[in-house]
């Protein structure tokens, strides 16, 4: 081989002067070129797995023991209501990593170069979001494998397991959509960790996972009702239970839908007009 | 009709909360020329570099790159031009190869073409031994290059160099001085940035000296040192008897005021003309005066500035 470091000035030459210059590729070629990217990542930093492994793991035993005994007195009884809404819940707040990841990115300055590529812009979000689609299915197996052990029994069967996983990847993909319009607008991690816990506590937590929102205050119960969580938490209970419905099946689409249209055109402005 | 221009602009104005960051650039670059933007910190160089380079829109004034607006016509701009900011945007934790090799198919190389292109240009910027290792065990020269590597996977008809050796020791920054030579011999056209008179004189065809978001000069090196000065001269004569005779030598010679220094024998001058050093010097010796020491400093960025805008080059700590 070449010796280390130096350069050659012919190889050189020809390196930088062959002025080939292939088609430009489709947006599914680079969507899934910056899939490969975000694999890539996780081959290299393990770590990062560590959200959508660990956590679930832990907000499964917690809420099971912590509160299973107290709130319903059982543990395997109230497995059967609770862990449909704890994986809803523990799937959508990794969705904000979505954000720190783009945000981090772009601080330090590798989206500028993809920002300058002649090529289908959103397709830098979109590879991502790809990716992220898997690690959301990965925890939701996770849990449920573990939640399986626990003494959990779907009465809906693996199609309806299916069916769950499936309402909680298309919420997620559009809910991201959020956390990339944070990601580009906030200039700290900081900031933006605390302005995503903001929006998803609340979300999460004032919802149906818990609780049934009839023991609820009224005022109360007409956030929890409206509360998209507790929309895709109703169709997901559906489907692992087996009664789900229609309706509740179209409120999900409705504000995956309402996400999407409004976030997803948001980030793309943002991105190309980034100061 | 075709433009001999790669770069046209009048008035670009960018505007950071109150503060003019860019302030009514005027640009005429021509095609295959390496061009200079030379300014200190916070001069406005990165901002101008950004808005031609389609990342930032201006806030005032227009803008073409080979007869593309690059506002309405951003996506061609795009197809033409690379850039290779002031920081790395490079992913530290990939490989070299993994960079190279994403970026190649985002150009639009299939998967073994890319391998092949990632492998081609590593190994010609003498990367192919770090071509396994994470960009972040990369020391700051190799870093460098492999950036500027990824600004030449498809030839670009305009390159965007910002502040290439910023921070480089001096054989890094020759290799760096190298690849610029040798894209330019091939056809590219270069805009670079630098804080350095001497990286500018050494590079570029013409320089614009910028500041305050505005360009203060513009021309060719030469014509530029000209209304600078050739440098600083000192001189250091064996006796401080001599030094009054040496002064009117000098003064006379050098046609410009001789200074001398605190410390005996010790004189200088600034100088507008490198040749007239050696004939005042040689009358020097013709006279019998020894000469222990003689200096022809370079002029400074700071010297250029002091001429040209009668300030001083602000210290600014370097912003993110
Ligand atoms: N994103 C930004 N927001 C606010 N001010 C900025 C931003 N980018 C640059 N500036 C300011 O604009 C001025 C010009 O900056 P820059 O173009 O980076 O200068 P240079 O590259 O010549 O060092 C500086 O005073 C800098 O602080
Ligand atoms: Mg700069």
């Amino acid at each position: 081989m070449s010796q280390p470091n130096v350069i050659k000035e012919e190889q050189l030459r020809q390196a930088i002067t062959s002025r080939k210059r292939p088609e430009r590729p489709s947006a599914l070629t680079t969507s899934l070129t910056f899939s490969s990217r975000a694999l890539l990542r996780i081959k290299h930093v393990p770590e990062q797995l560590f959200d959508v492994t660990v956590f679930p793991i832990i907000f499964l035993l917690m809420f099971t023991y912590l509160f299973g005994g107290a709130i319903a007195g059982s543990t395997s009884e109230y497995l059967q209501f609770l862990l449909p809404g704890i994986l809803v819940m523990t799937v959508s707040q990794i969705t904000m990593y979505t954000g720190i990841d783009l945000n981090n990115d772009i601080r330090k300055g590798i989206f500028d170069r993809f920002r300058t590529l002649p090529i289908w812009l959103p397709s830098a979000l979109v590879g991502a979001l790809l990716v992220d689609m898997i690690r959301y299915s990965g925890a939701s197996i996770i849990m449920l494998t573990l939640g399986f052990i626990l003494g959990f029994r779907p009465e809906g069967g693996f199609l309806g397991v299916i069916g769950a996983i499936g309402m909680i990847l298309i919420f997620c993909f559009c809910l991201s959509w959020v956390w990339t319009t944070l990601g580009i607008i906030m200039r700290s991690e900081k900031s933006l960790m605390m302005v995503s816990f903001m929006v998803l506590f609340p979300l999460t937590f004032v919802s149906n996972v818990f609780v049934d929102p009839q023991t609820l205050p009224s005022w109360l119960e007409g956030f929890v009702d409206v509360n998209p969580i507790s929309l895709l938490v109703d169709a997901v209970r559906g489907f692992m239970h087996g009664n789900v419905t229609v309706e509740a099946i179209g409120w999900v689409f409705l504000s995956s839908a309402v996400f999407l249209i409004i976030f997803a055109p948001l980030t793309m402005y943002l991105y190309r007009n980034k100061k | 009709m075709t433009n001999e221009y790669a770069i046209e602009a009048k008035g670009l104005v960018k505007v950071f909360g109150d503060q003019r960051a860019v302030d009514g650039v005027d640009l005429s670059i021509p095609k295959g020329m390496v061009y200079g933007f030379l300014g200190p910190n916070g001069a406005g160089k990165t901002t101008t570099i950004r808005m031609l380079a389609t990342l930032l829109q201006p806030d005032g004034g227009e803008a073409h790159i080979f007869d593309h607006d690059i506002v309405s016509e951003a996506g061609k701009v795009r197809e033409r031009i690379s850039l290779t900011g002031q920081y790395a945007s490079i992913d530290e934790d990939l490989t070299g190869v993994e960079n190279l090799v994403i970026l190649s198919k985002l150009a639009g190389y299939s998967r073994k073409e890319a391998k092949e292109r990632a492998k081609e240009l590593l190994v010609a910027f003498g990367l192919g031994e770090a071509a396994k290792k994470q960009v972040k065990n990369y020391s700051g020269g190799m870093r460098r290059r492999i950036d500027i590597a990824a600004s030449l996977i498809s030839t670009p008809d305009l390159l965007f160099l910002d502040e290439p050796t910023t921070g480089l020791d001096p054989r890094s920054r020759n290799q760096v001085w190298e690849i610029v030579r040798t894209l330019v011999k091939a056809g590219t056209t270069v805009l670079l940035t630098t804080q350095y008179l001497e990286e500018a004189d050494q590079l570029a065809d013409r320089i614009a000296v910028i500041n305050h978001g505005k360009i203060i000069a513009e021309g060719t090196s030469r014509e530029l040192k000209a209304s600078v000065g050739a440098g600083t001269l000192h001189v250091q004569l064996e006796n401080s008897d001599h030094q009054e005779k040496a002064m009117a030598i000098l003064q006379e010679k050098l046609q410009t005021p001789i200074h001398s220094l605190p410390e005996g024998g010790s004189l200088s001058a600034q100088v507008g003309n490198a040749s007239l050093v050696a004939k005042a010097l040689g009358d020097l010796t013709n006279e019998n005066i020894p000469v222990s020491d003689f200096s022809l400093g370079k002029p400074s960025l700071d010297e250029v500035f002091l001429t040209l805008t009668g300030e001083k080059t602000e210290e600014k700590e370097e912003k993110k």
